[in-house]
């Protein structure tokens, strides 16, 4: 029994390979990536749209709106990291009704390299936005004694994203693979419909940590600034 | 191991370039098309309110048009009505003044009816007094008319009261010329002599008399000496009636309402008058008085409107209570 789609491998060159999780996220990106192409390929800016243009429309809107809830004033920076990260992990999950599919998401060197960007990206923004000193002064605050602590919240952070999604991800395939030897053919079908809802739940928790993230690096001057609109 | 490091790169690599596929194919286009939306439907809404302000305006210009026309109309129907007014009011003045023209001239012709009128009653009393009179006279000609006349004319020769008896006297006397008796007829022999007697009676001396014929005296004698003067004649009685008519009628110039054509009534005065002068046995010359009475008889009756036939009724001493009327005495004029 995998415990991962990374031990299908379908082709194998030294260090290289090319394994199952890597496929089917070529896979999950191509009908991103075309499906968004041929949709917005004519996009009306009229009143009257598409019923393709307005579901993509929802989407879009609807992440910006989220992330703007979460704090971030400038929706339109993050959309392209945050709504991938959630696109990405909720299509991974959707897919998983197709059958052969095994979720990319479900591999834990996928969620530690989405983890991996998230860590990278929290940093990224938050210098971009406050510039280096002023980021790494948010590391000894409120004190010098919290510098350990903060860098140890960081890393785990990183960490607890990388194994939640897996661990989610990787349970509900399992579950339904042993249920499936054990029960009937019902249950499976169930358990698939919980693990859509898990993998939907999943996505959303991802990207809206990745983006509580983001925010708290980017908003440690705000109070300032606000001050010194105040004035 | 469950972590491939390889896989994990590949992965992330992979997320990037997805990262950047979705950028270039999904978020951006799609932000693009709500921005132009936007855009759009705030351009429309914009020209929506400039609509709006233009139709705004426009309803502000014309609800200031219609205050204006509604202003001009009201003026235009005070002007209207001003005018109507000023020509009521020049209409109704030249009505008044045409109505008062017509009533000036109805009145210049009343009067000149009233006047006509009078003329006429004037001319008809006249004619009537004529008549009464030539009946008197007729009536006195059974004796004699002349003699009669002379018989008058010596009695009140005899009966002049003093003071004028004297001054005639003195002035007969003192009369270098012979007086003059002149008479609307030629008098007989006797008559003159019966004159003679009565003169040289009354004033006791010779008087020298010469006798002449005057037909303008109508009927009557005339003693004419150093320009005193004793007459009894129907044109003095003429005379005196005429001036009580003249100024009867100036009184009844002024307009009566009520009376009726007088033409109605003056023969029934005439008449009244001349039963009057009956009732009191013909004597006396109370002509005026007779037909003042007979009128106001007349007149009353008319009052009352009663059909009352003739104030034949009246009792007799009540025309004797009357103030003495006047009749042509022997009177002294100088001349």
């Amino acid at each position: 029994m995998r415990l991962s789609p990374d031990e299908m491998i379908f082709w194998q060159h030294g260090f290289l390979k090319l394994n199952g999780t890597i496929v089917f996220t070529w896979g999950l990106m191509l009908v991103l990536a075309v499906g968004s192409k041929i949709i917005t390929r004519k996009l009306s800016t009229d009143l009257k749209r598409s019923n393709w243009q307005n579901l993509l429309e929802i989407v879009v809107t609807g992440i910006e709106k989220q992330i703007e809830e979460v704090g971030l004033s400038q929706p339109q920076k993050y959309i392209g990291f945050l709504g991938t990260l959630f696109l990405f992990v909720a299509a991974a999950s959707l897919c998983t009704i197709i059958p052969g599919y095994e979720p990319p998401t479900g591999s834990l060197s996928t969620t530690v390299a989405l983890a991996l960007c998230v860590f990278v990206a929290v940093p990224f923004f938050g210098i971009e936005e406050q510039g280096v000193g002023d980021y790494l002064k948010s590391y000894v605050k409120p004190t010098v004694i919290m510098l350990p602590f903060n860098i140890i919240s960081e890393l785990s952070r990183t960490l607890a994203l990388a194994v939640r999604l897996f661990g989610n991800m990787m349970s509900g395939a399992m579950i339904i693979g042993i249920l499936i030897t054990i029960t009937p053919f019902l249950f499976p079908i169930v358990m698939t419909m919980l693990g859509l809802l898990t993998g939907m739940v999943q996505a959303y928790i991802f990207s809206i940590l990745a983006a509580v993230y983001i925010a708290a690096a980017t908003r440690a001057r705000k109070p300032k600034l606000e001050s010194e609109a105040k004035l | 191991m469950l972590i491939d490091w390889f896989t994990v790169g590949a992965q992330a690599l992979n997320f990037l370039i997805l990262v950047w596929l979705m950028k270039r194919f999904l978020y951006k286009p799609i932000l693009h098309a709500i921005d132009e939306r936007e855009k759009r439907i705030a351009a429309e809404l914009a020209d929506a309110d400039a609509k709006e302000a233009k139709a705004q305006k426009e309803r502000d210009e014309f609800q200031h048009k219609n205050e204006e026309f509604d202003q001009q109309r009201a003026t235009l129907l005070n002007k209207a009505t001003d005018e109507a007014q000023a020509e009521r009011q020049r209409l109704l003045n030249e009505a008044r003044k045409a109505a008062d023209a017509l009533s000036a001239k109805r009145q210049e012709t009343l009067r000149s009816e009233e006047h006509n009128l009078h003329q006429a009653i004037s001319r008809r009393t006249q004619q009537e007094v004529f008549a009464i009179a030539r009946k008197a006279l007729t009536d006195l000609a059974t004796t004699s008319l002349e003699e009669r006349l002379v018989e008058v004319f010596t009695r009140r020769l005899r009966e002049m009261d003093g003071q004028a008896k004297a001054g005639l006297g003195e002035a007969l006397k003192t009369a270098s010329e012979p007086a003059f008796v002149r008479s609307a007829f030629d008098l007989p022999a006797e008559q003159h002599e019966a004159i003679q007697n009565a003169l040289n009676e009354t004033f006791s001396a010779e008087i020298h008399v010469r006798f002449e014929t005057a037909p303008d005296l109508i009927s009557g004698i005339e003693l004419t000496t150093n320009g005193q003067r004793v007459a009894w004649s129907i044109a003095d009685y003429l005379a005196s009636l005429e001036k009580g008519v003249d100024e009867l009628l100036k009184e009844k110039d002024k307009p009566n309402a009520k009376a009726k054509t007088p033409s109605d009534v003056t023969p029934q005065i005439a008449k009244r008058a001349y039963e009057l002068y009956e009732d009191r046995g013909r004597k006396d010359a109370r002509s005026v008085q007779d037909w003042e009475k007979a009128e106001r008889e007349i007149r009353k009756d008319e009052a009352k409107d009663e059909p009352k036939a003739e104030p034949k009724a009246e009792p007799k001493p009540k025309a004797k209570d009357e103030p003495k009327p006047k009749e042509p005495k022997p009177e002294t004029k100088s001349q």
